[in-house]
């Protein structure tokens, strides 16, 4: 059986020894304990697992570990650099943009990936690109409010 | 009371012979948890609401009647200054966390930083009922109010003494003792240090009113959000331990099925793999996920199956199947009986009969269902996701015959339950699986597992007869519930004839709690069925509604959401309905207004605008308050309009998210939310009630918008059909 012995994870690059049909979200979260993708169905269904490869949003849950092999991976854990929140995780505790916040890693992954491929969406297009993501303590109204306010914040001051 | 307090505070806690062992509900006796948590000042709270928690509560070596009170919380405050709250509750995302953090802070004077609560570990906080009934508000809140109202009074009575200064030019800001001309003179810590004290008091210590509330009262964030957003925050599903395995469960084909024989052997060859039997359980333990999940498709299994109901025969079954019991939750209390309804009928100009149907649905957590269990030299720890820690420590002491005190049950802030976990069945599959195979293990409920083996939300039938007169007085108002539960079955509004009534039966699927209970299906059956006869004599639905409602609280609520929805001032758009709906339960009121569109052709439904207004006394957090009564009525329209769960012979047809719709972002309309603040009123909780008034407030407006009167939950699962 083909084994993934290194994944380039948040700009490092890490040793594992999976086999290559595991999910990726498995090996994260087990392997080496980055715990924030979270597992809500594992049928790629709630966006609880997203991380991106390459920039773009996947559900890892779904994703062999083998797909992300060569790819850049970047999970919740190295969104906030030394010390400093992303514009999207400050905007999320600003607007309270959660309960429970199991979802919430996941909303947050997704939104980057949507603020990667565009830096100006409009209300419809989050609601469309975030559809796949579920938050059943229906923190909905916030969310979006967030991912609007840290749009405007990643370019470059308030409008 | 200062004298009594000085009086306490000669007695060491180790002299002070009140209280015995079995005072923490733990083994820790109070020398023990002083050597723990350092020395320094505790305040428990004991107060007839820590004893009302726990109706029929029987402890070994508890207390009798006559003996001291059990306790509801305690706070330390250490020699470093740090304040320390222990509690029962659990944080499931209402932000209770946030909430009591706040209360403690008001009456300590203190940033929200310096205050750390510890909750949900049955060695450390006190005996709770559980995280539930939306009682964490108006029952733990006072109490650690209480409590640190006692704990300042103390540190200014110690600061008195200490620096020789009359006590009245004292008082509290920013973590220290200060006087009247602002000088400070001690730290918390200054005051506690070296000191083992212990104040227990009671429901009587005075409180800061909620007029003069400055940190209670305001929108402060969430105290720990950073470690959401930031994936640090580790849920049970989230725990690791050295050496730890991962379990999977064999489960039946069906509900009800009967284990005849299983063979084990081809999963006992994989290396490291464990396989457990005992009576109808069977799981396995593995190094990883995936070969746990090997081994469990190794295991061969002959089951035998019955005959069951399927949802499609649902509603005659539960008719036709009454049973004795009380139906559990809500039962009593929900009977309602006066006057004559056959003489209210008879004086009535119009009559209406309308049966009203309430599908199973699913609370579908975004955390299924999970715990990591550990056993030490026969003691048990458990983290797993529960509403219920010490429930669950009951069933953990039952399921393998140990004393409770080896038993401990931690709950991390969870991934949400919604009602739905309180019981800890992945809690004692982890530890059977643990006690096997000699090491710690994980287990987490698959979706499709945490849709089939939790259990569901009650189905229920609901008949209502009802009489009005052309003046619009409700002359009549009969309502028979069958098996949802009784939960808001009473109705606020007056009249002279009256009979409601809760009817228990022998459910086909498991059920229990669901957040508001049976108040969803209950206010829906009323306030659409008020709707109808409202439109049957020609009034408005909020003019006919005012009519007969003498409830000042639930009027006010009502009367705010039709002002700020704009309730008749204009018609809908063509294909768009208005609609309006109120309820009250657990000393919370809503009123709900909402707009709908309806597409032509596919019968469409979209929620638009829906205003809300909410009441329920003092707010301790306006903005987290209005996070739960939009978060709740976001879950409500699942319910509302989409969300059934489909099952036949014992299986669940739709156990997956691609199957069973949930609201998600496309749904989510307009919100306008209206808080009234009774700071004149003790605070209520408010996770559940605000779900109430949706569904009909949306049924009505379908009605406008359609002319089609729909009386089942959900509603249009497949949109409206045109009459
Ligand atoms: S866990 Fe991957 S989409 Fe739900
Ligand atoms: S905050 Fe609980 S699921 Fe989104």
């Amino acid at each position: 059986m083909a084994i993934v012995e290194e994944l380039h994870i948040n700009g490092s690059r890490r040793v594992v020894h999976a086999d290559a049909e595991r999910s990726l979200l498995s090996v994260l979260r087990d392997d080496l304990d980055l715990t924030g993708s979270k597992y809500g169905c594992g049928e790629g269904r709630c966006g609880a697992c997203t991380v991106l490869l390459d920039g773009r949003a996947v559900r890892s849950c779904s994703t062999p570990v083998s797909t992300a092999a060569d790819t850049e991976i970047q999970t919740i854990e190295g969104l906030a650099k030394d010390g400093k929140l992303h514009p999207l995780q400050e905007a999320f505790l600003k607007h309270d943009a959660l309960q429970c916040g199991y979802c919430t890693c996941g909303m947050i992954m997704s939104a980057v990936a949507l603020l990667n491929r565009d830096p100006d969406p409009s209300r419809e297009d989050i609601v469309r690109f975030m559809n796949g993501n579920i938050c059943r303590c229906g923190a909905y109204p916030r969310i979006l409010a967030a991912i609007e306010e840290a749009a405007r914040m990643m370019k470059g001051g308030r409008k | 009371m200062n004298e009594r307090i000085v009086d306490d505070l000669l007695r060491e806690p180790e002299r002070y012979e009140l209280f015995e062992e079995a005072f923490w509900g733990t083994e820790l006796d109070r020398r023990a948890f002083f050597r723990v948590v350092g020395s320094g000042l505790i305040v428990a709270c004991a107060g007839s609401e820590a004893i009302a928690q726990q109706p029929g509560r029987g402890r070994r070596g508890g207390f009798g009647a006559a003996g001291p009170k059990e306790l509801g919380a305690w706070l330390h405050i250490g020699e470093d200054s740090a304040v320390t709250v222990y509690t029962g509750k659990v944080e499931i995302g209402q932000n209770i966390r946030t909430a009591l953090t706040q209360v403690v802070a008001e009456e300590l004077h203190l940033p929200l930083e310096r205050i750390r609560l510890v909750m949900a570990d049955t060695q450390w906080t006190p005996f709770d009922f559980g995280t539930a009934g939306s009682s964490s508000t108006p029952r733990m809140a006072p109490q650690l109010r209480r409590a640190a109202a006692a704990a300042r009074e103390l540190l200014l009575d110690l600061a008195a003494e200490q620096g020789q200064v009359k006590r009245e030019t004292l008082g509290l800001q920013d973590g220290k003792v200060v006087t009247t001309d602002g000088k400070a003179l001690f730290t918390f810590g200054q005051l506690t240090q070296g000191k083992k004290l212990m104040k227990v008091i009671d429901d009587t210590t005075p409180t800061t009113p909620a007029e003069k509330w400055t940190r209670a009262g305001t929108s402060l964030p969430k105290v720990d959000g950073r470690d959401f957003v930031t994936g640090a925050h580790r849920y049970a599903s989230d725990i690791k331990r050295p050496g730890m395995m991962f379990g999977k469960v064999l489960r039946p084909p069906c509900f009800k099925a009967e284990l005849l024989k299983v063979q084990t052997a081809e999963a006992e060859k994989l290396p490291g793999v464990t396989v457990v039997r005992d009576g109808s359980f069977v799981g396995v333990a593995a190094a990883t996920e995936q070969e746990a999940a090997k081994a469990l498709a190794l295991l061969r299994a002959q089951w035998k199956t019955l005959p069951q109901p399927s949802s499609e025969e649902l509603f005659e079954y539960l008719k036709k199947h009454p049973s004795r019991g009380d139906g559990g939750f809500g039962g009593r209390g929900a009977r309602d009986s006066r006057g004559s309804i056959a003489a209210g009928l008879k004086a009535a100009d119009r009559q209406l009969q309308a049966t009203y149907t309430i599908a199973y649905i699913a609370h579908a957590p975004m955390e299924p269902r999970a715990a990591v269990a550990e056993w030490n030299n026969g003691k048990l720890t458990v983290w797993t996701g529960t509403q219920m820690p010490f429930r669950v420590r009951s069933e953990l002491a039952r399921a393998f015959d140990l004393p409770e005190e080896r038993v401990r049950v931690i709950v991390p802030d969870m991934g949400s339950g919604y009602g739905g976990k309180h019981s800890g069945e992945a809690a004692v599959e982890a530890a059977r699986l643990a006690k096997a195979a000699g090491k710690p293990v994980k287990l987490v409920w698959t979706r499709q597992e945490e849709f089939t083996w939790a259990y569901f939300r009650p189905a229920g039938v609901i008949e209502v007869t009802a009489g009005v007169t052309d003046d619009g007085t409700l002359t009549a108002w009969e309502c028979h519930n069958y098996n949802s539960g009784g939960s808001a079955l009473r109705t606020p509004y007056e009249s002279a004839n009256v009979h409601t009534e809760f009817h228990p039966t022998d459910a086909p699927l498991r059920q229990g709690s669901y957040r508001a209970l049976a108040a969803t299906a209950n206010t829906f059956a009323r306030e659409t069925h008020m709707d109808d006869l409202a439109h049957a004599i020609g009034l408005d639905p909020l003019a006919f509604r005012l009519k007969n409602l003498k409830d000042g609280r639930l009027r006010a609520v009502l009367e705010t959401a039709a002002d700020r929805f704009g309730w008749g001032k204009g018609k809908p758009a063509d294909n768009h309905g208005f609609g309006i709906a109120c309820g009250t339960e657990k000393g919370s009121y809503v009123a709900t207004c909402a707009e709908v569109a309806v597409e032509r052709g596919n019968g469409r439904v979209k929620v638009l605008r829906v205003a809300t207004a909410f009441e329920c006394g003092a707010i301790l957090n306006p903005n987290h308050l209005k996070n739960q009564v939009e978060g709740a009525a976001v879950m409500a329209l699942g319910g509302a309009l989409f969300e059934a769960i489909r099952f036949a012979n014992g299986k669940i047809l739709n156990p997956r998210f691609a199957d069973y719709r949930v609201p998600r972002f496309a749904d989510v309309p307009l919100f306008e939310t209206v808080l009234l603040d009774r700071k004149d009123l003790p605070s209520a909780g408010a996770g559940e009630t605000p779900l109430i008034a949706l569904a009909p407030a949306v049924g009505n407006a379908i009605f406008q918008a359609t002319g089609v009167r729909l009386r089942s939950l959900p509603m249009a699962p497949k949109g409206v059909k045109a009459s």
